[in-house]
């Protein structure tokens, strides 16, 4: 079970990572690719968009099966891997490197209820 | 309990992540689908088809029943080992399942059904044997460990050991081999099977003596590449399946084969067609022999004549133009009306979604609709549902 310790997880099998600049870095957790299987295909949310925590935002499509992603935090979308987008395998080969999209959390305390990579852990 | 088949700890030494298919715990991947689905395009792969049922319809009549019992006409089977598919039809026309008959001689046919569809079938066909003018003098058995034709059989057993080889219902498992190089990696394996299986045609089978009992190798499959499906004893199969893991013959699970079938534009029972469809709305009107007008096989009458039923929409292949995925189910918009997708996936080898879908009779080859996915209208391309063949792309 592959959940770095830095990061912070949703159970929907997100992660998050705070930056320095105050954004946080979204992405899907290792657990969640190789449950997907080969992924061909990432639906990201518009730059700009306000989004809610738990809200649908973007997609990833597997060979098998489209999954829905969901925001972990509130506060607007500001940058999206668009190279991850280009080639999407690269979420496969690494689910933490491949990061989806960046927020700019508009209340930054919902941070504190994600889970920590044991609690992630726990939950699988 | 999920059954299992006789490969079950081949896959899980193989790294397989194992699903629920039709109450059968298979194979999904050993890894990756696309690198499987590669490996059968490029070079060889193979499938454990065990959960897929072998039946053997044995006796006096089962060249009639047959002709009644099915869509396509054993008739024009003569050679032995010869394989035909066809659809087994309800009396509404309706796809009760999909097979392939193969003909050892006009008392003697192997038949394989689809998992999912098993029980039905057997019953269905169990049921037909006394359907008209007194009923067909044949029997239908089941080649499967734990059914109760293992017992029945016992009952059976004659002093010709000929037919009781034909008919026995000893417990088989089914490999197929798949791709431009599975005939030779098989052969590097069993070399001494090749002469029996060298000459094989496309969809012909041989039975053999081998020496870990008795094979039936046919050059069948259901990926659109060359390769053969070998039925084996039960009890041989895990040493057959590490013979061709040697031979270099990459394991493959259901993902890849379901891509693969994709691609060859073949369908998929329960998904593409079902007891509500007909054959003429599945792509598959070839296979519905008509030629003998003295034939009346289950079905024909609504299939034909004045009470046919009309034909709404037509079977054809979708090519996603935009970026993003189809999936079944999805509604397809063209200018005479709606369609949906019945299968859809991501195309490995043309790297770009692809779908079988029903759409309004009359929306052309080549012509773009529009497919609904999510909140969005996607624009695909209406192609022949065969999109890939011996690993050559056809659109």
């Amino acid at each position: 079970m592959n959940a770095p310790a830095n990061l912070k997880y949703a159970a929907s099998h997100e992660w998050a990572r705070p930056e320095a600049d105050g954004t946080v870095t979204i992405g899907i957790t290792d657990h969640a690719q190789e449950a997907l299987g080969d992924i061909v295909f990432l639906e990201l949310p518009a730059v700009g968009r306000v989004v809610k925590a738990g809200e649908e935002c973007a997609v990833v499509e597997s060979v098998k099966a489209a999954s829905d992603i969901y925001s972990p935090l509130s506060g607007e979308v500001v940058d999206i891997n668009q190279a991850a987008a280009d080639a999407p395998e690269s979420v496969n080969a690494d689910a933490y490197a491949a990061w989806l999209f960046r927020i700019k959390p508009s209340n930054p305390t919902e941070l504190d209820a994600l889970l920590s990579a044991d609690a992630y852990a726990a939950t699988l | 309990m999920p059954l299992r088949t006789p490969l079950y700890d081949s896959h899980l030494a193989a790294g397989a992540k194992m699903v629920d298919f039709s109450g059968w715990e298979m194979p999904i991947n050993y890894g990756s689908q696309i690198e499987e689905h590669h490996a059968v395009r490029r070079d060889a792969g193979m499938f454990d088809v065990s959960h897929m049922c072998a039946l053997d319809l044995a006796g006096p009549d089962a060249r009639t029943y047959l002709r009644h019992l099915l869509a396509n006409d054993v008739a024009k089977l003569v050679t032995p080992g010869k394989a035909l598919y066809s659809c087994m039809l309800n009396r509404a026309g309706g796809v009760i399942d999909d097979l392939i008959v193969y003909y050892f001689s006009p008392e003697h046919y192997r038949v394989v059904v689809n998992a999912g569809t098993t029980d039905k079938d057997v019953a269905w066909m169990r049921a037909q044997l006394s359907g008209v003018d007194g009923g067909f003098n044949a029997t239908v058995m089941v080649r499967r460990k734990g059914s109760d034709d293992a017992v029945t059989l016992i009952a059976l057993q004659g002093p010709n050991a000929h037919e009781r080889r034909n008919t026995g219902v000893d417990a088989v498992a089914m490999i197929a081999v798949q791709g431009p190089h599975a005939r030779e990696r098989f052969w590097t394996a069993f070399p001494d099977s090749r002469a029996a299986t060298e000459k094989l045609e496309n969809f012909q089978a041989t039975e053999f003596a081998s020496t870990q009992g008795d094979w039936l190798v046919a050059r069948t499959g259901y990926t659109g590449e060359d390769g053969f499906e070998i039925t084996v004893p039960a009890e041989v199969a895990a040493e057959v399946w590490q013979a061709l893991l040697a031979a270099g013959v990459k394991p493959c699970g259901l993902g890849a084969r379901d891509t693969l079938r994709l691609e060859a534009g073949m369908n998929l029972y329960g998904q593409d067609m079902d007891e509500s469809i007909s054959p003429y709305e599945a792509g598959l009107k070839w296979t519905v022999d008509l030629k003998d007008p003295a034939r009346d096989f289950i079905g024909k009458s609504a299939l034909v004549g004045d009470s046919a039923r009309h034909l709404h929409n037509e079977f054809a292949g979708l090519l996603l133009l935009d970026r993003g995925v189809l999936r079944a189910h999805q509604r397809v918009i063209t200018p005479l009306g709606s369609g949906e997708t019945t299968s859809g996936s991501f195309s490995p080898t043309l790297n770009q979604s692809i779908a079988l879908a029903r759409l309004p009779v009359g929306v052309a080859i080549g012509s773009e609709v529009e497919v609904e996915i999510r909140d969005k209208l996607l624009k695909a391309r209406v192609v022949k549902p065969t999109f890939v063949r011996n690993g050559k792309p056809l659109i």
